[in-house]
């Protein structure tokens, strides 16, 4: 069961790329185990490790020694990309990742990432380009993301609002998960069912 | 009044909605869940930790592909971790009472080429899969989508899914193709004109007397790659191609059964005026053969064409265009056909069913793959490798000098041993080019089954109009042809 979740107030870390993929956040060699163990250290494993295994120098984003412990990342557009592996939100998650800010999130990645109480925060291009010379301006600046208030406050005073599904966001602040809200619904889907013979029947 | 007119997949979905409730995603039924190895450990002991069962396990069906060798069955795995997450999918499946075709079964394959050959996937279904290529399946005219793990308990829990409701993008691909263009070049050219997120948010339908005109294979290979435009299912209104594929398969219904499905099946194309949220018109006249230069499926160019030039890109694209080449070793503005290759990938659920195996060998009859090159040809499922068997396309593989490996997903995933080493080039038929996605460091072209069997012969990327049939029998024309 999912932990509630209201707001976390941290450091930023900004990686400024497009398209960002799951095969970036979390390479396919890494999907080969049997529960969600260890997934921190495949996080953006091959961006910071050469194909020998060496790590890279200078170290690449998240193993900069100042961004370790941050919980914020300031992405560009369309991040999570490509497959529906849901490894790639465990991992950001493991490593401690609690929202992600961009002007765009994949679809599948989206819906991946509230179903582990990571939220995927959009903004438009314009705030987006006004949030990125803040952070070069003030590297170290906290914000803080309020999932309750959907505001995410920045130093000086300055805050903006988000939007984020309401259904989700209900699930994540109560740390209710979807399948016991479903099968609240059990009744609706019995007579569903005994109106809707099975399509195929696979055995 | 008459009803509003409806489109193809606002029919499916209506069709399907178990419950909405005001605020909330509605509740959407799930005809048939696939299930494989790789995304599906977690779910099941998920459903283990609530002490449930799984809902309908005769809607739902496994198989093994991800991580399987595709190396000779009968040597003992040596993955440790593939070893025991294909242990486990066995026992899930078995504890769960889910029908599985594993290891050694003569319809095991990669889920979207066996939902399809074993008549499992219908018009009119919602399909889904831990696996965003589970779009393949909307070729035949169903809502098939890809999910993650956490949806995955879900469905198996519930035979449910939580589901907002998408918008819908019409594709119009008019015209004819020319001989040599197939559908892998359609898709391609539609993903390098609206992007890797273009149809992020919707439900693309591919219509126009291009996607008619298609085989249900190839409608596979347009629809399997809609995700790769960031639509998460892409749709084919069934017709006649649609039946006659599916008449006889073993889980398509049977006699009475079967008209009465048909019946249904015919209501539901779009109606007439039917409105969509947006639509973009492709002239498959002008089509040509495409190849991937960069890190993403959306940057493809036709193989006659030129790399974008650094000017050529608008200025927020360029970092990433940039990024791209240097991780290619690719110059900006240099043409594409002409590559060194090092390796050559021929399958996937894309482009690993049996027309593809049949294009290929119709370009490699009778010649040889170049010089120093890995060509490896990996059949979608075992049915397929056993059909390009019975004829004779393992043979004009091997006597080019190509691999013929058991089925799986291979190369295009890079988890089972099948992988490019750092720094290789490779043309693929798979549909991911991005960084490290078919090994460390290696470097992805994808294209077409000819443009990669012609590339085969020549060792570079080559475009396969220049070359003619291999050497075949009257009554095995060349796919440049015969298209
Ligand atoms: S062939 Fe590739 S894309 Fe298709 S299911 Fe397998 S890994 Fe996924």
């Amino acid at each position: 069961m999912p932990e509630p979740f209201v707001s976390t107030t941290s450091r930023v870390i900004s990686i400024p790329r497009a398209n960002i993929d799951t095969d970036q956040i979390c390479p396919a060699r890494f999907l080969k185990i049997t529960d969600k163990a260890n997934l921190a250290d495949a996080l953006f494993f091959d961006w910071r490790f050469t194909p020998d295994g060496t790590r890279r120098e200078p170290p690449s984003f998240i193993d900069e020694p100042h961004n370790a412990g941050r919980q914020i990342l300031l992405v560009g557009d369309n991040f999570g990309a490509g497959s529906s592996r849901e490894h790639a939100p465990w991992a950001l998650r493991a490593w401690g990742i609690r929202a992600i800010v961009s002007t765009s999130f994949a679809d599948i990645f989206r819906g991946n990432a509230l179903k582990n109480a990571l939220l995927p925060i959009v903004v438009s291009t314009e705030r987006h380009a006004a949030l990125t010379s803040l952070l070069a301006a003030n590297p170290d600046a906290e914000w803080t993301v309020d999932l309750d208030a959907q505001t995410v406050s920045l130093p000086g005073g300055d805050s903006f609002a988000f939007e984020l599904d309401p259904f989700a966001r209900t699930m994540i602040l109560a740390g209710t998960d979807e399948i016991g809200y479903v099968l609240g619904k059990l009744g609706a889907i019995e007579a569903w069912e005994a109106s809707h013979p099975a399509r195929v029947e696979t055995r | 009044m008459a009803e509003k007119p409806r489109t193809l997949f606002e029919k499916i979905w209506d069709a399907h909605i178990v419950a909405s409730e005001p605020g909330a995603p509605a509740i959407l039924a799930i005809d048939l869940h696939l299930v494989h190895e790789v995304t599906s450990p977690q779910a099941f002991t998920g459903l283990r930790e609530r002490g449930l069962k799984v809902r309908k396990p005769g809607q739902t069906v496994a198989t093994a592909d991800h991580s399987i060798p595709t190396t000779d069955p009968s040597i003992p795995i040596a993955d440790e971790l593939a070893r025991k997450q294909l242990a486990q999918i066995e026992a899930n499946c078995r504890e769960f009472g889910i029908p599985f075709h594993g290891k050694g079964s003569p319809t095991r394959g990669i889920v979207h080429v066996i939902g399809p050959e074993l008549g499992l996937t219908q018009p009119g279904m919602t399909i889904v899969c831990g696996d965003s290529h589970t779009a393949t399946h909307g070729a035949f005219g169903a809502l098939a989508f890809g999910i993650g793990t956490s949806e995955i308990e879900m469905v198996l829990a519930t035979q449910t899914l939580l589901q907002r409701r998408p918008k819908t993008f019409r594709v119009e691909v008019t015209g004819r193709l020319q001989p040599g263009v197939g559908a892998k070049d359609i898709i391609l050219a539609l993903i390098a004109r609206i992007g890797i997120g273009g149809g992020t948010g919707h439900v693309i339908e591919y219509t126009g007397d291009a996607i008619r005109a298609l085989s249900m294979e190839e409608r596979m290979t347009v629809c399997n790659m809609s995700i790769e435009g960031g639509a998460r299912a892409g749709l084919i209104a069934p017709d006649e191609t649609t039946f006659a594929y599916l008449k006889g398969r073993k889980f398509a219904p049977h006699s009475a059964a079967w008209d009465e499905a048909v019946a249904g099946w015919r209501a539901l194309p779009s109606d007439e005026g039917a409105t969509y949220d947006r639509t973009i018109v492709i002239d498959g006249d002008k089509l040509e053969p495409m190849v991937t230069y960069g890190t993403n499926p959306g940057m493809g160019v036709p193989v006659t064409g030129r790399i974008p030039a650094l000017t050529d890109v608008e200025p927020g694209a360029r970092d990433d265009l940039e990024r791209a080449l240097a991780y290619m070793g690719l110059e900006a503005g240099s043409s594409i056909a002409g590559r060194k290759l090092d390796v050559v990938f021929i399958g996937s659920c894309t482009n690993g069913r049996i027309e593809d195996m049949r294009a290929a060998a119709s370009v490699l009859r009778g010649r040889h793959v170049a010089d120093g090159l890995r060509v490896l040809v990996v059949p979608g499922s075992q049915q397929v490798k056993r059909q390009a068997e019975s004829e004779g396309l393992d043979e004009v593989f091997r006597a080019a000098g190509a691999e013929w490996r058991e089925s799986g997903c291979s190369m295009c995933i890079a988890m089972n041993g099948d992988q490019l080493e750092p720094g290789e080039y490779g043309i693929s038929t798979s549909n991911r080019n991005f960084q490290g996605r078919q090994g460390k460091g290696g470097r992805t072209f994808l294209a077409s089954p000819l443009t990669a069997a012609a590339s085969a012969v020549t060792g570079v990327v080559t475009d396969p109009r220049t070359m003619a049939a291999g050497s075949g029998t009257a009554s095995q024309p060349s796919a440049v042809e015969a298209h």
